[in-house]
Parts: structure tokens; sequence; C-alpha cells
């Protein structure tokens, strides 16, 4: 209908209007769709770029360290016994050697209490690296050798800045040091530019502020003036850092790295004796209650071993299971029975099967806890269901004509699938397992119902010795008290992922080089 | 080298053996002919061979099964009666140590171990040597027996194959022995744990605590089962998770189906599926140490600017488990109603668009209602999962058994008292090691039925477009 058809003068409301009025409206919410279309992918993808970026700057600070480097002494006399039988000089007293090689470095501190700050800087457990490094060579008994250890672990949060706001201030002029007769406080005169710099960064916090000079170190007592009583942390004279004030905004209270350790530190530093350099402990070490001296090792190779015990179960039964299905299941009960079965298994709760692991292999067939051997075999049963379904995709995937091929020149059954299909499947049936045995990699909750969530102190010799695994290691380190974990725990994390994008990168290469289109 | 290793060595080389003279022995009897033969001489050497390590390792395996027991009772019998009056569990301390003795890893601490240290040792030896022996010999005699078999009409191949489709069905088999060991072991733990504590409690107490009192005269409980705690936790989390993976997953599901470009859609759909493989202890992790703290600090945050609202969330809350687990679904809700949009037939698009509705009407009204059985399977299956999850609530839910629908308080789950209740020191026959497996039970027969009905759903309701 034309408007030229309406009777002239008659006043129609304009139909188009209204039209245009719901058009607009319609479009509007079109865009609006599109919307939260848009806004939920980019939901997910930031929760993505978050969990990643949230670990990676949490492990990056866990990836170097800082060592000690100290001049040893190997004392003859503590190591009693056979000097030329190796576990004579095991048994030797190292930690004495290496407590004495610290004291050494600051002579002048005869307070006991000062002197166990001092000997924390340091793990005793040290002293085993010491002792086999020593039993690998006897030689070296009698002589002064440098030894680098990991500082202690709130000494190194301390030095990557976590601890606590450090601010360095540059004295223009030596302070002039007074001593008191004992030794314990001294009053030290600044020149008026450096107090009033000093003053200038401490602002109106109340600090720690620790003056260094001519190697030794105060702690201001009160506020920074020209003329400021400070407590004497180091005794002047050896080499140190010289000429500067050291503002650290964290009370001492508030941190676990008091003072003196900290002064000590940075004395140390200044000798070359505190290095930063990458943090092998974390790749070559096993577990350990001391954050400095813990590493995944033990953990790398409980998670090798139970990963062969999987793969080696799980990809040839589900292999055969899938081309059993796939190839010769005759369509009856038992072939639906078992596909039902399969189906409901990869939707059963990953923790169930640890329960199972615990009531069958551990309780009635006395298989031991913690081992690889068990925690292979409840992975094993979990990635079944992937295996199979992924391996009879890939079978499905070849076409009919090959089989048929294979029949029409007189290959039996068997020979038609083993000979030909199975080959031509193979690429996809191992690109599914890759990926089966990367997921079982991740898995956590059924190794924790088979004790593999015990403190391992030894990496695993074989399958059935107790080992952990590194998702296990992971959730330990991650519940563990110690702040100096949490770094470390992202650094397991990112070892881990590593290695399922390894595996993934392999899935993926094997499927690019091998996938043929019929 | 062991005695088990050199046999199994033996055996190895007998089996290599048996393939070699079976198939020289298909030559001989076709005068180098091949074609003369029923078939390949291989199939006649995989015969021998067969042969040879089948009844032999069965021998092995079955000894390795029972052969501890078969000892054990031997010994047992064996002693005087002062060891059989023992009681059961004294009696395995004492076989144990026993054991350890004739091992070799300590002297034997009285006369009796020692004279049961001594009837180990003969036993095992003789046993070991006595099996040993009779699988070599079964070895020996299934290959000539085998390579007796052997002539031109011989069917060889046929019997092989017949050993294989044997093979592929006892691996088919496992997995219906999966499912039978998991309700098997579930339902026989179960029982034994409703003997003690009566499962109308166990369902519907509202009171959890199962730390049982060791001492007899010790103050406090003799340990409450209550499950509700705990289905109450479970179904806040989820709810959470689902408030946060049904919009965003199903959302992102029709944005990938629907309005992106190839290219974006190549990128953007492996990126959603990075999300699921994480590994659930990095996404505790992450809950822990990342979401609980920032959750902390907004409250502190909302507290100190907000007058006369007193507002404090510690750091493991239920929000913080249910916000993580709700990213960890995501993948599996876009992933799942992705397929199931990608199902519909393009002629009711056209049809749709032909009527001039734009591309959300037509998505919300055509797409939606014809997928919408596909969808919430996948929503089913998503629960079934939120529910059976376990890192993530062990590490940033709490342990505390709070009866609660605040989201900000922490909760616990069946998931996190399976795992309380099973670390650390375990006596196998306390109620409270064994709650552990009915609550394993309850998660079974939850994610079981989400499955079936979830099945259920998508067939009766499937729209069929033919």
């Amino acid at each position: 209908m034309t408007d030229a058809a309406l009777p002239a003068g008659a006043s129609a409301p304009d139909p188009s209007a209204a039209i245009k009025k719901r058009l607009a409206a319609r479009y509007r919410a079109e865009r609006r769709f599109r919307a939260y279309g848009i806004a939920a992918i980019a939901v997910a993808v930031a929760a993505l770029l978050v969990l990643v970026g949230s670990i990676v700057s949490q492990a990056y600070s866990a990836f170097w360290t800082y060592e000690l480097a100290l001049d040893v002494t190997v004392d003859p006399e503590r190591i009693p016994g056979d000097p030329s039988n190796p576990a004579d000089i095991q048994r030797g007293d190292f930690g004495v050697m290496l407590q004495n090689a610290l004291r050494g470095e600051f002579p002048d501190e005869t307070r006991n209490a000062r002197i166990r700050e001092l000997l924390a800087l340091s793990t005793r457990l040290n002293s085993a690296t010491l002792g086999r490094r020593v039993a690998d060579n006897p030689a070296l008994i009698g002589q002064t050798i440098r030894f680098k250890m990991p500082i202690s672990d709130e000494v190194d949060r301390y030095l990557k800045g976590q601890a606590t706001g450090r601010d360095w201030v540059r004295l223009d002029a030596a302070p002039a040091v007074t001593p008191d007769a004992d030794g314990e406080t001294a009053a030290l005169r600044l020149s008026p530019a450096d107090a009033a710099r000093i003053a200038d960064a401490v602002g109106d916090a109340e600090p720690s502020v620790i003056v260094f000079s001519n190697g030794g170190a105060w702690r201001l007592s009160g506020p920074a003036a020209q003329t400021a009583e400070g407590e004497q942390l180091i005794a002047p004279g050896a080499p140190g850092v010289e000429d500067r004030a050291l503002i650290l905004s964290t009370p001492e209270a508030d941190r676990r790295v008091s003072d003196a350790q900290i002064a000590w530190t940075e004395t140390l530093r200044a000798r070359g004796d505190v290095k930063a350099a990458f943090n092998t402990y974390l790749f070559a070490n096993t577990d350990s209650r001391e954050p400095e001296l813990a590493g995944v090792f033990a953990a790398l190779m409980g998670s090798i071993f139970t990963m062969l015990v999987t793969m080696v179960l799980a990809v040839p039964v589900g292999v055969a299971t899938a081309i059993y299905l796939e190839e010769f299941a005759p369509k009856n009960r038992w072939t639906d029975l078992v596909e039902v079965n399969i189906n409901n298994l990869a939707a059963v709760p990953s923790i169930v099967f640890g329960l199972l692991g615990l009531a069958v292999f551990i309780n009635f067939l006395g298989m031991p806890r913690s081992a690889p051997l068990v925690g292979g075999l409840v992975l094993a049963l979990m990635t079944l269901p992937v295996v199979i379904i992924s391996g009879r995709a890939a079978l499905k995937a070849v076409p009919p004509s090959i089989r048929e091929a294979a029949l029409a020149v007189g290959a039996s059954r068997t020979q038609a699938v083993f000979g030909h299909v199975l080959p031509l499947a193979m690429p996809g049936i191992m690109t599914g397992s890759i990926i089966g045995l990367a997921q079982a990699l991740g898995e956590t909750a059924p190794l924790l119902m088979i004790g593999m969530v015990a403190f391992v102190a030894d990496a695993p010799t074989g399958v059935t010795s107790p080992a952990t695994v590194m998702p296990v290691q992971i959730f330990i380190w991650a519940t563990s008290a110690e702040r100096a974990f949490e770094a470390r725990t992202a650094a397991a994390i990112i070892i881990l992922l590593s290695l399922m994008i390894l595996m993934n990168a392999a899935a993926i290469f094997l499927r690019r080089k091998f996938e043929r289109r019929w | 080298m062991s005695i088990s290793l050199i046999v199994a060595l033996i055996l190895l080389v007998m089996i290599a053996a048996g393939f070699r003279l079976g198939q020289a022995r298909a030559w001989r009897a076709a005068d180098g002919r091949a074609g003369a033969l029923h078939s390949l001489p291989v199939y006649s050497g995989y015969y021998v061979a067969l042969w040879t390590g089948v009844p032999a390792l069965a021998l092995v395996a079955i000894y390795g099964v029972l052969g501890d027991g078969l000892v054990n009772a031997l010994v047992l019998g064996g002693m005087p009666q002062q060891v059989q009056d023992l009681s059961a569990a004294r009696q395995e301390t004492f076989m144990a140590e026993a054991r350890a003795v004739a091992a070799g890893l300590y002297a034997a601490p009285s006369a009796l171990h020692a004279q049961a240290a001594a009837a180990f040792a003969r036993l095992q030896g003789l046993f070991t040597w006595a099996v040993a022996a009779l699988a070599l010999a079964m070895a020996a005699g299934g290959l000539a027996l085998a390579r007796g078999h052997i002539s031109r009409q011989f069917r060889a191949r046929n019997r092989v194959e017949t050993a294989i489709g044997i093979l592929l069905l006892a691996c088919s088999a496992l997995a219906v022995l999966t499912t039978v060991g998991i309700i098997l072991s579930l339902l026989f733990e179960s029982l034994r744990f409703f003997a003690a504590v009566n499962p109308v409690e166990f369902l519907l107490g509202t009171h959890w605590s199962p730390q049982i009192a060791i001492r007899e005269d010790q103050v406090g409980q003799s340990g409450a089962f209550g499950a509700i705690p705990l289905f109450a936790g479970t179904f806040l989390i989820t709810i959470i998770a689902m408030t946060v993976a049904v919009p965003v997953g199903l959302f992102s599901a029709i944005f990938l189906a629907e309005y992106a470009s190839p290219t974006a859609r190549k990128w953007i759909k492996p990126v959603l599926e990075i999300l699921a493989g994480v590994p659930t202890v990095v996404y505790g992790f992450f809950a822990l140490l990342t979401v609980g703290p920032a959750i902390r600090a907004a409250a502190e945050w909302v507290d100190a600017a907000v007058p006369f609202l007193s507002f404090a969330v510690p750091t493991q809350s239920a929000l913080a488990a249910g916000l993580v687990m709700g990213v960890m679904i995501i993948p599996f809700v876009s992933s799942l109603s992705d397929d199931v949009i990608n199902a519909v037939p393009q002629t009711l698009r056209d049809g749709a668009y032909a009527m001039g509705a734009t591309k959300s009407e037509t998505v919300r009204q055509v797409i939606l209602p014809a997928a919408l059985p596909g969808v919430v399977g996948a929503i089913l299956l998503a629960v079934s999962r939120a529910i059976g999850e376990t890192m993530i609530v062990v590490m940033a839910a709490g342990q505390a058994a709070n009866l609660t629908a605040n989201p900000f308080e922490s909760v616990t789950t069946i998931t996190v008292q399976i795992v309380t209740l099973l670390t650390g020191d375990q006596e196998f026959d306390s109620p409270k090691t064994l709650a552990a497996f009915a609550l394993g039970l309850v998660l079974f027969v939850i994610t079981l039925l989400l499955n079936v009905i979830a099945l259920r759903v998508v067939q009766k309701y499937r729209e069929k477009y033919d």
C-alpha cells in the first residue's frame, strides 16, 4: 500500500516511524547480545591471563637465589675415625666447621644471642653437602676451601626485596664515631647534609636506620640528627659497606630477618661473599624442610616412574579395548555394558579412583603405600577411558575401503586390522594417549589417598620405593607455612606446566606430521 | 641375581626359541614352499611361542599372587599352640616380624620368631625352586607339544587369532572390572561404616566432627558423623561455580558458534581449552594465594569504607573456591554447548533469517530451544565435575564443617573430608577412616545419577532433524 492510496487529508499515524523505533530497539538488543558474548570470552581469557600472570610473577624470583660463599677450614680433629673411609668422613662434625667459618667473618661478635642470629644466616643442613664433598675428595682434609651454599630463605627474601622496603642513602662524609666503653653503643656525628637527607628519607614512619661506615654498622636508636645514638651491630675495622645509611621501612618486629642479620648480609655482600646465582638447588635437590634447600628432583623422578607405570598399562590395554570395540565386538549386551562402563568411568571423580586404589591395591592386595607402582596403577585406570575413546575415534577415522581392500586380497580380519588399519590409526592413537598421560601427570587427588603425600627425603630408585609426584609436591609446598615456599611452589608449577606443554606439543606435532585426510 | 629374574630371562629365551623352532618346523613341513602351508610360517612361530610362554607365565603370576598366603598358612600351621591361640591381629604382627627376620632385616627377638623364620626361609626356598622348576618344565613341555602340532594342514593362524581375540576381550573386560572394583570397595567399606554409624544419622545429621577420642576417659565427643554440613558446603560451592561457569561458558559458546569469524574461532577455542588442561592443584594454589587474599582485602576495604558494617572474610572461603572452580568449569560448558549449537541444522537458522529475525533473535528463539537438551546435559555434566572436584576445595575452602549459606564463610565439602580423613595416620577399622568410603559412595552415586540424567535428557528431548 502506498501513501497515494490513502484518502487525501487523513492524518493516519505513520507506521514506518513505529517500525523504525522497534527496529532500532531490535538492533540495540542485537548489539547487546553480541557484547555479552564478547564479554564472556573476555572474562574467560582474562581469568587465564590472571592465573598465568600471578604464577609467573610469583615464580620468577625462585629461579635465582643468593649464595653465601665461605672459606671453610676442614678441621681434621672434627673428623673422627679413618680419614680414608668416606662413611667415617661423613660422620664428621661439618656443622661446627661451617659455624666457625661464619663466625670468623665477624670475629669481634661475642654476645651469644647475636652469635645465634649470625649462625642463622645459613642452615645447619648445609653441612651434609660439605661432608659429601669432603668424602668424595679426602685430600681436602686439613685445607681451607671455598664452600658455596644457599643463604637462609628469610635473608634471601630480604635480598630480593620481599621482606622489607629498602632505601640506601649515600653519606657525603664519614660519620665520626665515638664508641662507649662497653662497645655496645656509640655516638655518631653526621654531617648536617647527611642527617637532613636521612631524616628526609625516613619521613614520619619509624623504620630501622642502619648506618655503615669503615666496615662497621650501627643502628640508630633515636631520630636521625647530627648527633645520634647508635647501637653497634658490627665493630668497625674490617672491610664492609662504606659510608651509607640503610633505611628499612618494615619495623624489625614485623619481619623475620633482624637488623643485625641485614647488617651482616650487606657487609658480606660488600665483601663479595654473597652473590646471586641461578637456583640449581631447586632442580637438583630433593624435598627439604628448609625452603632454600628444597628442590623438585625427587618429585620429578616420582612423576617419571609413575607415568612409566601408567603408560605401560593404560596404552596397550586401552588400545586393545578400542580395537576390540571398534573392529571385533559383536553387537550384544556385553559390548553395550562395556561401552556404558567406559563412558561412566570417564565421568567418575578422580578421588573415587584413589579410594579404589586404597581399598583394592593397598589393603586387599597388600601393595606398598606411597609407591609409584600403586600411583601408576590408579592413574592408569583413570586414563584408560581417555585412551579408549581417542583410540576408537582414530580407528573410526580410517576409511572402510582400507579394511575391505585388505579383506578382498585374502587377509583375515585380524590381519586386516593389525596390518593395515592399526598402522594408519597409530598417529591418532598416540596423540590421544599422550594427551591422556599429560592429564594424568597433573592429577593430585587420587594420589593423596594412597599415601604419596608423605615427606620423601630421597629420590625414588624404582617403582616400589616411597615417592611423591610433582602435583603432590606442589600441594605440600603450597600448604606449608614458610613464606619462602610460595615462590618455590609457583616455580614448581611452572616446571610442571612446562612438562605438560611439552607433552601436548609432542601430541600436536604428531598429529600435524602424520595426520591424513581421506 | 635373584632367582625370579633368572627364571624370567630363561623364559624369555625359551619363548624366542619357541618362535624360531615353530617357524623352522613349518618351513620344513612345507619343504621350503610357503604356498603349501595353510598358515604362514610366522604364525606357527607365534603358536609355539604362545604355548611356551603363556602357561609358564600364568603359573608364575598365580604363585606371585597366592604364594605368600600359602607359605603363611603352612608356617602358621607348623607353629606351636601358643602362636595359634594369638588374636588375629597379633598373629599377623608375629608373622610379619618372622618374615622380616627371615629376610635378614634384624635378629630374632624370641625363639618362636627364630623357629617361624626358619620355617619361612625353608618353605620360601622350597616353593620358589619348585615353582621355578615347574614353570621351566611347563615352558619346555608346551614348546615340545605345540611344535608337534605343526604340519602342512595345521591352522596355526586361526589358533593365534583366537588367542588375540581372547586377549582383546580380556582388555575390554578391564573397564567393567574397574567399575565393579569401585562399587564393591565402596559398598564393602561403607557397610562396615554403617555397622557402626546409623545411616539415617549419617545422611540427615547436622553435626560433623569425625575425631574420636583415643582414650576412654578423654573429654570430648565420640565422633559425630552427620554429613549435612558437607552436603550443604558442596552445594554452596557448586552453585557459586555454576553462577560463574554457566553464563560465561554459554555466551562464549554462542559467540564462537554464531558470531566469531573462523580465524577468531581458531584462536579463541584452544585458549579456552587451556583452562581445562591446567592441573587442579594449580587452580588450588591460585585460589589459596591470589583469589582468597584478594577477596579478604576487598572485604577489609568495604569494612573500612562502609560504617555500621562489620564484615570480615577469611582467606579460605566458599567464594574463593567457588569462583576459581567456576573458571575451571568454563571450558566444559563452552565446548559441550558449542558442539550442541553447531549440531543445530543450518536450515533452521536460514528459516529464521528469512523471516527477518536478527542474529540474536534467531539464537534466543530458534537455536537455543533446539539445542536446549544438549545444553542442559552439558550443564549437568559440569555440575557433576564441580561436585567431584577435590584440590581447589581442599586448598581454598577450609576444613570447618559450617552449616551456612553465606559464601563469605569457610565451608567444607565431601571431597575435602575424604582427603582429610584419609591423609595422615589411619587405622583401617575406625569409623573415622571408613566414613571416607561412605562419603565416596555418596559422591559416586550423585555423579553417576547426574551423568545418567544428563544422557537421558539429551536422548529423550533431542529434536530429530532429518
